[in-house]
């Protein structure tokens, strides 16, 4: 049998912070997938902030020691198509210049990976062994749909999901208004943008709202509560790793 | 137009509490991109296309000298004159003077984005020349003193309520309890009002499309047929077009009008596509008896060469307006001048300063759908981000957001630290979110938690989790 694949997670800082059970759901499906994870200790932030506020310098610095924390794994897996787009999209553009590290950028971009697209296109898995008892409907975050074509491989995946049916929303393509520090610096206009796509989601009549990325799910979540919304947020890699009863929903109180 | 991009935020909130430019918002934000996708399905090849109209604008920019002089020997030699205008003042100048020498005193015009640019229409005005806009969103924002809010829909922001409205209030010749209610009752109101204004004009104004270089011909579509009216009767014929609308061969301009019309307005071509090469020929039936091209640089040719030359492939038929989402919440008019959504964000500041014009590049979360589905596949968002770093580097973003960054960054590099830190935030806001799993407020983050909620941390970061767990495993082993 072939040695198996070894593959760093790259947890992201969000879900660092706000929802390591993301993190394990990764872990979870990585290593039923028969991959050996290990999570590298000298990880922080993709550095996507200080890029997308124009502050290149910041950003160069941070990419060089993720490029040099993360260089020598088989893949790098990120449960976020938006932090997974930076590594793979955008550090080959930030050392352009810079012939050495550009190689090395488009190595580690070449062997990085977002969660779901992952397990689906490099790992070929079409199912997963997971059981949820809801009606779901998905968003597209942004960066992974348009940066890294992340669409019908979630969609796939969570087919194969026992007692789950998919119902999907008007314009799951259409950006939440989460878009960083956009949500904070033009509030009224995310305000506006998270308002019409939670009504696009309750449209659905859905119980549960999915999508791959934290960012996303922290702003819709928080926009479904204040609305008084009865539907619940969680990351996707949660209810693919069967891990959904472990923990209470995005925002909500732990009853246990 | 006197700029208010530097106010933007204000003119966003405006926008969001105005009730008509909701409603008009929500229409447009389904419609367009609905006929887009729909025309798009049609033509399998419309990628290939694509690549094929890149091509096209690339070699232009980077021959423009070579085939803008051959434009004007093509032009000289079917009669007419080209102007050379370095700026909007002297764009003003030539078109004034080019009326004067007419004596006239209406001028029907076309909708023309580069006479927004300029500003013609003041300042004929103050000139004691009337001008009349003839494309009938341009005609309704005229009566109503505003700008247009959109590259090709320049009443896109209105609702018909609005229009009768306004067309009461102007046409006070016509009966004042007729009924104004279906959209092709205003369009025939306006129809026949224009219809006197066109056989009265002396000159007429239109934008272009494409300027042919082989052939010396300019080329401009519309659904209304108003550019053909406006240009064949009166005695001249005025052209308004920025230097990058040069192509090479006629064959060139189809290949873009196929990309232009799908990306537009999801038609396969426009109703009408009208070529006008020189004034009227002998043999002519019809005809201006003089034709001029009015070339206006206003810094283009200075974005040639550096990080926002891709932004000179625009052929301007709005899918990335049609398709922003921030754009679709506030309008045009929120941008304060002359172009907006996306790609008026990347070219705006160009023309009037990133000083004044800093919101626009900022006010994008990077979603990417106007690059999707921008025919030339100009790379808006990078375009952007390229402003925010001039930003950033010139020291113009505000103090405490660079004072932000600073910390941040320092943290993110030691990992250790950051390690510490990100610990002991899920720790503490962990602990007072637990009730509730989320909070309507916390302090410093109103500009998240005025709107939603804040989820709640689970309580241990991941790296805290994540090192319990790999020591347990160790005792296990």
């Amino acid at each position: 049998m072939a040695e198996p694949f070894r593959v760093a997670l790259f947890v992201t800082c969000l879900v660092d912070l706000f929802r390591p059970s993301v993190g394990f759901a990764a872990v979870k499906l990585l290593e039923d997938a028969g991959c050996v994870v290990e999570v590298p200790e000298a990880q922080s932030c993709c550095g996507q902030p200080g890029y997308n506020s124009g502050d290149r310098a910041a950003a160069q610095a941070i990419a060089r020691q993720v490029i040099a924390t993360f260089g020598q794994y088989d893949y790098v897996v990120v449960p976020s198509g938006s932090c997974g787009g930076m590594i793979k999209t955008h550090y080959p553009a930030l050392f352009a210049d810079e012939p050495g590290m550009a190689e090395q950028a488009k190595a580690l971009a070449a062997r990085t990976h977002e969660l779901v697209s992952f397990l689906a296109d490099v790992l070929k898995q079409e199912h997963v062994a997971a059981r949820y008892a809801g009606t779901v409907t998905y968003h597209d975050a942004c960066s992974g749909l348009r940066e890294l074509g992340v669409k019908d491989q979630p969609r796939r995946l969570l087919q194969s999901v026992a007692g789950l049916t998919l119902r999907e929303m008007a314009n799951p393509d259409v950006c939440c208004g989460f878009g960083g520090t956009f949500c904070v610096k033009y509030p009224e206009i995310s305000d506006k943008m998270v308002s019409d796509k939670a009504a696009d989601i309750a449209a659905t009549g859905a119980d549960t709202l999915l999508c791959g990325d934290m960012g996303c799910l922290l702003n819709m979540a928080g926009k479904l509560a204040r609305l008084g919304k009865p539907i619940v947020a969680r990351h996707v890699a949660e209810v693919l790793a069967d891990m959904a009863d472990e923990t209470p929903p995005i925002g909500m109180p732990d009853k246990s | 137009m006197e700029p208010s991009s530097h106010a933007f935020k204000a003119n966003a909130h405006r926008a969001l509490g105005d009730a008509n430019l909701q409603r008009a918002m929500t229409m447009m934000r389904t419609g367009f991109p609905e006929k887009r996708a729909q025309a798009i399905a049609r033509l399998p090849e419309f990628d290939a296309l694509r690549d094929e109209g890149i091509a096209i604008k690339n070699h232009v920019l980077a021959h423009l000298d070579f085939y803008l002089e051959r434009f004007e020997q093509n032009v000289v030699a079917n009669g007419g004159k080209v102007h050379w205008c370095r700026n909007a003042e002297e764009a003003r100048q030539t078109v004034l003077g080019l009326c004067r020498a007419l004596d006239a005193k209406t001028v029907t015009k076309g909708k023309s984005m580069i006479g927004e640019e300029i500003a013609v229409n003041d300042f004929l005005e103050r000139n004691g020349i009337t001008p009349v806009e003839t494309d009938l969103g341009e005609y309704i924002v005229q009566i109503r003193h505003e700008p247009p809010s959109h590259i090709i829909a320049p009443a896109v922001h209105l609702v018909k309520e609005q229009v009768a409205e306004s067309f009461r209030a102007t046409h006070t010749d016509l009966p004042s309890d007729r009924v104004l209610e279906e959209p092709h009752v205003m369009t025939d109101e306006a129809r026949g009002v224009l219809r006197q204004k066109f056989l009265a004009a002396d000159v007429g104004i239109t934008g272009a499309n494409f300027l042919i270089a082989e052939t010396g011909s300019s080329i401009i579509v519309t659904n209304e047929g108003n550019g053909d009216l406006t240009q064949l009767l009166p005695k001249a014929h005025i052209v308004l077009a920025s230097l990058e609308k040069i192509v090479p061969t006629l064959e060139d301009a189809t290949t873009l009008l196929r990309l232009l019309a799908r990306s537009a307005t999801g038609q396969e071509f426009s109703t009408y596509t009208t070529v006008s090469t020189g004034p009227r020929r002998v043999s002519d039936l019809d005809g201006p008896g003089e034709y001029h091209v009015v070339i206006l640089d206003n810094g283009r040719s200075a974005l040639l060469g550096g990080e926002f030359q891709d932004m000179l492939r625009c052929i301007r038929c709005a899918a990335c307006l049609n398709h922003c989402p921030v754009y679709g919440a506030i309008g045009g008019h929120a941008y304060g001048w002359v172009y907006s959504g996306p790609m008026g964000a990347v070219l705006t500041p160009t023309l009037i300063g990133i000083e004044e014009a800093g919101n626009l590049p900022n006010a994008s979360t990077f979603c990417g759908r106007c690059e999707s589905v921008c025919p030339m596949r100009i790379p808006l968002p990078k375009m952007m981000r390229q402003w925010r770093e001039r930003e950033f580097s010139k020291r113009l973003s505000p103090a405490t957001q660079r004072w932000g960054l600073a910390l941040w960054a320092y943290a993110v590099q030691h990992p250790a630290l950051y390690r510490r830190l990100s610990a002991l935030a899920a720790r503490v806001l962990g602990l007072f979110g637990k009730a509730r799993g989320r909070f309507r407020s916390l302090p410093l983050a109103g500009g998240w938690t005025d709107m939603r909620d804040m989820p709640a941390p689970q309580g241990k970061s991941f790296m805290t989790l994540w090192a319990e767990r790999q020591r347990k495993v160790g005792r296990a082993s």
